[in-house]
């Protein structure tokens, strides 16, 4: 059996953004950048897939994008992956999600995998696009948002979350691609000797334009800070001072407090 | 200009967020037709064209199937724009539909900008314009983004039909837990965030609403590392509050928690992020450390 595990690197969602020379997207400057969170869940039910079936399947996990990537790449290799590809692109925050998908499928088609786990969105552009789209590209079944998974005899029977608190039970059967949800797993934290392991192991480096042969179908415009919204009270400084001041704030405006 | 509008059927009920594509198709000015995969007792208030698909034949959840319906309406009606919202059924279907029509698809779309779309990124920090390549384009909504705008009407049905076979088999729903605590009647809630750092802290914040008379609440990251229960989960897949009070601990205001609380009465945030998410709903931001500000808040109150 042969897995693959799409992940993206994204920045902390709590730093501060501005946007590039180009303006279509974010400068890379004074950013920390992680794995997405949702791929984290990813990468994990593939090696906890690994392990149920006494570490026969081949785990492969691939990132697009510029060399910094490869820091994530080694995350998941520390998390239990077999390999790791990088389809090597400095300019992939240009490529919209169809060029994405198109070029993942352009490696995966010839590689033969049996389930392919992607995040169900990143954290950054917040698409959830590509994962479908490479499931429709390669002609797999797919599912998305899952917070439960279990996997015999070539039948995936999911969890599948909707609003609310809602869950749907489905089943599919392989070839196929599930997009995973906060919550799904606990994902491991890698240990040292994991971490000294996978510097060992193989990552393999794929020129973006060897893959995609497909145009953008959308362009970005402009990428800016949403209009801020006026009105609220911003308290700063000495927290004595802010307890007092938010207590004044709240027996003034709201009933609480009598 | 012409939209077709994907409804959503949810246990058998036609969803009234479905009523946000309208409000959406008003905005654009354009004219509308909805497909909708539901039951012939349950129909829209809107008098145009219904593609209807019986859900007892095909499933609610059936994506492989909804495309093919979906793309049968598409080629009787070409529409400029075919509309689902962000939701677990959306973003589900869209990128079938647009990769069978080798159409580009915008997610989550916040705003209209002439021919062009407003796309939230960076955790609602940022936003992107961007310009489909072509049409159709197909789009998701933002849910609360756009008005409820119901037409009124009857529609006129035009049954719909597809056939062949689904890789996907929907088993059934799994009935939600019941809960021990209702948080939608609280009057005040302090719900932890991931900002509280560790499930250690979990009592400090819950020492808070204890002090306030309330509840405890919690976003979904303290929820799904097993801090505190599901039950008191506040969010889109949690419980959509409404308290006179709503304190939020340590937490960014990511679209699916606001969905939950922002009809909250009065919304205090207390985050050392002084750009976070969550100011764009809060009547007061506390810019502080969530562990000094709140044990301190806590002490004044017994006094
Ligand atoms: C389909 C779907 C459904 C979802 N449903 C829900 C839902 O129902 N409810 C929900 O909550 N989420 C939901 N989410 C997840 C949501 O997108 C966010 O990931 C989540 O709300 C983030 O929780 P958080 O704000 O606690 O954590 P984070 O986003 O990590 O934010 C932590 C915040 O704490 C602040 N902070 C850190 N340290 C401190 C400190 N010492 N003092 C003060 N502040 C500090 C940071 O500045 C940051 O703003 C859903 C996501 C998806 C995709």
């Amino acid at each position: 059996m042969k897995i693959l595990v799409c992940i993206k690197q994204v920045p902390d969602m709590e730093s501060r953004f501005k946007p590039d020379s180009a303006g279509g997207w974010y400068s890379d400057t004074d950013l920390a950048f992680r794995m997405n969170e949702y791929d984290e869940y990813a990468v994990e039910q593939a090696v906890q897939l690994k392990e149920q079936l006494g570490g026969e399947p081949e785990v492969v996990v691939l990132s697009v994008g510029p060399d910094r990537v490869v820091e994530a790449l080694k995350k998941a290799l520390a998390m239990g992956c077999d390999r790791a590809v990088q389809v090597q692109d400095p300019a992939a925050h240009l490529k919209d999600p169809w060029q994405i998908a198109s070029a993942i499928a352009g490696y995966a088609k010839g590689e033969n995998f049996d389930l392919i786990f992607t995040g169900l969105q990143s954290q950054d552009r917040g698409s959830a696009q590509v994962g479908v789209t490479l499931a429709e590209i390669l002609g797999f079944s797919s599912v998305t948002t899952i917070v439960g998974f279990e996997y015999a005899d070539g039948t995936a029977t999911v969890r599948r979350e909707l609003e609310g608190g809602l869950k749907a039970r489905v089943q599919l059967k392989t070839p196929a691609l599930v997009t995973c949800q906060l919550g799904l797993n606990v994902p491991r934290y890698p240990t040292l000797p994991n971490i000294m392991k996978a510097k060992k192991k193989e990552i393999l480096t794929l020129p973006m334009a060897d893959l995609l042969h497909e145009e953008a179908r959308s362009a970005t415009v402009s990428f800016y800070p949403p209009p801020k919204r006026s009105g609220g009270i911003v308290l700063e400084g000495d927290v004595a001072l802010q307890v007092d001041q938010l207590l004044d704030i709240l027996r003034d405006k709201t009933t609480v407090l009598r | 200009m012409k939209t077709l509008l994907i409804a959503e059927c949810r246990e058998g009920r036609f969803l009234d967020t479905n009523y946000e594509l309208f409000g959406f198709a008003e905005k654009l000015g354009a004219e509308s037709a909805m497909v909708l995969v539901g039951r012939q007792d349950d129909l829209p208030a809107f008098s145009g064209k219904l593609y209807l698909a019986d859900a007892a034949k095909y499933g609610e959840y059936n994506p492989d199937l909804h495309k093919k319906l979906i793309l049968a309406a598409v080629e009787q009606e070409k529409p400029d724009y075919i509309v689902f919202g962000h939701t677990s059924y959306g973003w589900d279907l869209a990128p079938r539909v647009a990769a069978a029509l080798k159409a580009p698809q915008l997610s989550e779309v916040v705003g209209v900008a002439d021919g062009a779309f407003e796309l939230p990124s960076c955790n609602m920090k940022m936003r992107r314009t961007v310009k489909p390549n072509g049409a159709p384009a197909v789009l998701t909504l933002q849910g609360g983004a756009f008005p409820v705008l119901k037409p009124g009407g009857t529609p006129q049905v035009q049954p719909l039909e597809a056939a062949g076979e689904s890789g996907v088999n929907f088993l059934g729903y799994e009935p939600a837990v019941a809960k021990d605590v209702n948080l939608t009647k609280a009057e005040v809630i302090v719900s932890a965030g991931r900002g509280i750092g560790k499930p250690e802290n979990v009592p400090t914040i819950a020492a808070l609403a204890k002090a306030l008379g309330g509840e405890l609440g919690a976003s979904r990251p303290v929820v799904d590392g097993g801090w505190v229960d599901h039950a008191h989960q506040v969010g889109t897949t949690g419980q959509t509050v409404n308290p006179k009070l709503y304190i939020a601990c340590g937490i960014s205001g990511a679209i699916q928690h606001l969905a939950g609380m922002k009809k909250s009465g009065f919304i205090v945030a207390i985050n050392k992020d002084k750009d976070a998410p969550i100011g764009e709903v809060a009547d007061v931001l506390v810019v502080a450390d969530v562990m000094q500000f709140v044990p301190a808040l806590t002490a004044k109150l017994a006094k």
